[in-house]
């Protein structure tokens, strides 16, 4: 058949494309779980690198680790049809902060208690998310991991570094006069200022914008916690006092 | 029959199949010489490891590609040649970054978008276009090998010197601050980072090639 008629063109191009199709799909269907798998341990392993853990077995660290997972809206723990850990925070922020099903993972770490939000915003090129482990008042940062999808290497995609994520810890997410934490060029030496990007400014402020952004949920939340974290002291005052009666009786 | 002459069977690595895997290191090379792959030499470059990564990534696409469309060459109908090049390529690109994703997942996290963009790189496509469409499958896979490695030694020599001198750092090892120069007052030049110094180390790679190869020096 001749090779550059019409009939011979369209039905080598059909056949071509059904192929391509056929052996793409078969691919993409028989990688699916192997990927899936991956993307959820990298979920785990943010969460548990967060709050300072590392290791090989993922899986079984973050069910020795995590002892609660809750879906918090508004403010205050709410139950959901989807479990926690299976919110999409690409969805989920697209909604207005009160309407927000968002998850709240509790660390049990050698006693102390931790509590890890997961943040999802914009970078330059494409989404940017990240999680911030808070020590048990809930404002203090214990630790903070950053990822994003498309950041260019050197430039944005630096907020992944241990250089960028060392900055968070110690640092504050609320005070009577900012909420989150600024990313700033220069000087970041205030409690709730870090060092931004050279080259990824854009990418530095999506940081900065995501950080307020994913918050707001949360807020009332974290407050009650860093009031109940401020409370037990004053309540210990009678326990001391009990111990030292009966130690005099 | 056996009057016939028949040409002399060619060796696997003749002379002449030999140039086709070394020329384009030098003389015959994608993006010093013909210019070819610019946007990505480009966009990678900032570090090594995806630099490395992404030379191996088109090694393996140019030579399976050149492969595939020399095997189909005289199958292929002219006037869709381009179009039948393009799913081919994709195809191949998909495959590669689906397989990376399954089994290698950091590296190709490191690469996000720009496994994507190896559909976009001239190279491959003008290697099918000039080359694989008119030749025999093996020395399609030599020509897609010499590019593939030409186009992935010339990003590693820029990523390495943008690396070094804009980071500091060398594969994410922090070779500076071994040599202790920050104390002796060494500052990073992160204008190494942005994406014209790329062109300007590819310019100065162009130069020094220039210089050492006559042939490639125009008259005037």
């Amino acid at each position: 058949m001749d090779i550059n008629s019409n009939k011979y063109t369209y039905i080598f191009a059909v056949v071509m494309v059904v192929l391509v199709a056929a052996l793409l799909s078969i691919a993409a269907t028989s990688l699916k779980p192997f990927q899936d798998k991956n993307v959820e341990l990298e979920k785990k392993s943010d969460i548990l690198r967060s709050v300072g853990i590392e290791g090989e077995n993922v899986e079984e660290l973050f069910t020795q680790y995590i002892e609660e997972q809750l879906v918090i809206q508004n403010g205050a723990a709410v139950e959901s049809e989807v479990s926690a850990f299976d919110i999409d925070m690409a969805s989920a922020v697209a909604l207005s902060a009160a309407e927000r099903q968002v998850p709240l993972y509790k660390a049990d770490v050698e006693g102390n208690t931790y509590y890890v939000l997961p943040l999802r915003g914009k970078g330059l090129w494409g989404p940017i998310w990240g999680y911030v482990a808070l020590e048990g008042d809930g404002n203090t940062i214990l630790g903070a991991t950053f990822g994003h999808k498309t950041e260019t290497p050197g430039l944005g995609a630096e907020i992944a570094t241990a250089i960028f994520q060392d900055q968070f810890p110690g640092k504050k997410l609320f005070t009577a006069t900012y909420e989150g934490i600024e990313v700033r060029k220069g000087d970041a030496s205030g409690d709730q200022q870090v060092d931004g990007i050279s080259g990824g400014t854009i990418t530095s402020v999506g940081v900065q914008d995501m950080i307020a952004d994913c918050l707001k949920p949360y807020k009332s939340y974290l407050m009650s916690i860093a009031a109940a974290a401020a409370a037990p002291a004053v309540e210990l005052a009678p326990v001391v006092d009990s111990t030292l009666i009966t130690a005099a009786l | 029959m056996s009057t016939e002459q028949k040409p002399a069977k060619e060796g696997l690595f003749s002379k002449k199949n030999r140039s086709l895997l070394i020329d384009p290191m030098n003389a015959n090379n994608p993006i010093t010489v013909q210019v070819l792959g610019i946007c990505s030499a480009l966009a990678i470059t900032v570090k090594l490891k995806p630099a490395i990564v992404m030379g191996l990534s088109v090694l393996v696409v140019t030579t399976m590609a050149n492969l595939i469309t020399s095997l189909m060459r005289n199958m292929i109908p002219n006037r869709i040649r381009i179009i039948v090049q393009l799913v081919v390529v994709a195809a191949l690109v998909i495959l590669v970054d689906q397989v990376l994703k399954a089994f290698v997942y950091d590296v190709s996290k490191q690469l996000s978008v720009f496994v994507g963009l190896i559909i976009t790189n001239c190279i491959i496509m003008g290697r099918i276009e000039a080359f694989s469409l008119g030749n025999t499958p093996w020395k399609s896979v030599l020509d897609g090998l010499g590019n593939g490695a030409a186009y992935g030694g010339i990003l590693i020599i820029v990523a390495f010197f943008r690396e070094l001198l804009g980071n500091g750092t060398l594969l994410d090892y922090p070779v500076v601050d071994m040599l202790g120069l920050y104390d002796l007052g060494y500052k990073n030049n992160g204008m190494m980072l942005l994406p014209p110094m790329a062109l300007i180390v590819v310019a100065l790679i162009i130069w020094v090639q220039r210089a050492k190869t006559p042939s490639l020096i125009e008259k005037d």
